[in-house]
């Protein structure tokens, strides 16, 4: 059933269009590379912090005030260029076993951020200037590793 | 000439190891990517306060010390990733008009990176004002213009013509 959503997605005028156009894949996937990257290292200024490696002198909560905003900008940039990319070959890309795992892992930092927004991040008044509890270090350390991995799989995605 | 030059590094005992190894090619561009997140997400981090758009009231050469120390680190690794590439595959880059577009770029963007460490350094009270000055609004805009599109011409660089 999805096979068939992929197919008919493949067919739409926007994927036709990105797929026989000589200069639109092209810069689609060189934009949507730089807002992963874009991701991918501001997440990890928090997930750091989290974690104790680095930022030390700085409030968790100034941090992730300053910082969070422009992953989410920069994820929704690659969600959007990554989603154009995928129609212009959708029954490829779902057919592809890196492509699946790429989604899991950012699947599953999704979830890994909304735990650690709605449940760790609400004590936060109380650790924000020192080492942080044990679950926001998970979270920090998850988080950087899942991102790690979309990374890794988004790249062998191009490869098979 | 050239050409005999990346047809001989092409046939390096190096080059035939990385161009032999399935895994290789894609471990040391995932590495390389890696290290693009850390410049692009540091120069972001620095050049959104000076632009007065985020850290606002942080003091500039404070940022400085944050943000840049890494972007040097990222560097390294990324001319190491970089130059392992370029013997993988020598024919591909140094022939390639991306390629060559993007270095030209760097240099530029290393340039910019290092100007704006020193002159924070020589007049930080200028720097750290809360409202930035014309120059900093200028170099930051620059460094983004720059890093930015030297990440988009390396994904380009894959789809580059050779220079004729």
């Amino acid at each position: 059933m999805i096979y068939r959503l992929c197919e008919w997605l493949a067919e739409t005028a926007a994927a036709t269009a990105i797929r026989e156009s000589a200069y639109l894949f092209p810069l689609l996937e060189a934009a949507h590379v730089t807002f992963i990257a874009l991701v991918v290292g501001s997440i990890s200024i928090v997930d750091l912090r989290l974690l104790g490696w680095a930022s030390h002198t700085v409030s968790v909560r100034k941090l992730s005030e300053e910082v969070l905003l422009w992953t989410w900008l920069a994820f929704i940039c690659a969600f959007i260029t990554g989603a154009l990319l995928f129609i212009s070959n959708a029954t490829g890309y779902y057919d592809k076993v890196p492509f699946r795992w790429k989604i899991l892992l950012m699947g599953l930092a999704g979830v890994n951020m909304l735990v650690f927004q709605f449940i760790t991040y609400r004590s936060v008044l109380s650790w924000e200037l020192g080492s942080a509890p044990r679950a926001a270090r998970v979270a920090g350390g998850m988080s950087l590793a899942l991102w790690v991995g979309v990374v890794v799989f988004g790249r062998w995605t191009g490869f098979v | 000439m050239w050409r005999t030059f990346t047809d001989w590094l092409a046939s390096t005992p190096l080059s035939l190891a990385i161009q032999a190894a399935n895994w290789a090619i894609p471990s040391i561009q995932t590495i390389h990517i890696l290290a693009i997140a850390v410049v692009l997400s540091s120069m972001l981090m620095l050049n959104l306060r000076l632009l007065n758009i985020a850290w606002r009231g942080e003091a500039v050469s404070a940022l400085v010390a944050r943000f840049v120390r890494p972007v040097w680190l990222a560097v390294v690794v990324l001319l190491v990733t970089g130059a392992l590439l370029i013997i993988a595959e020598p024919g591909r880059s140094l022939t390639n008009l991306v390629f060559l577009t993007k270095m030209s770029m760097l240099v530029c963007a290393i340039a910019l990176t290092l100007f704006v460490q020193s002159a924070v350094r020589r007049r930080p009270v200028v720097w750290d004002a809360p409202r930035p000055h014309l120059g900093a609004r200028v170099t930051a805009v620059l460094s983004l213009i720059l890093w930015l599109s030297i990440s988009v011409a390396g994904r380009l660089i894959a789809y580059g013509g050779a220079v004729r």
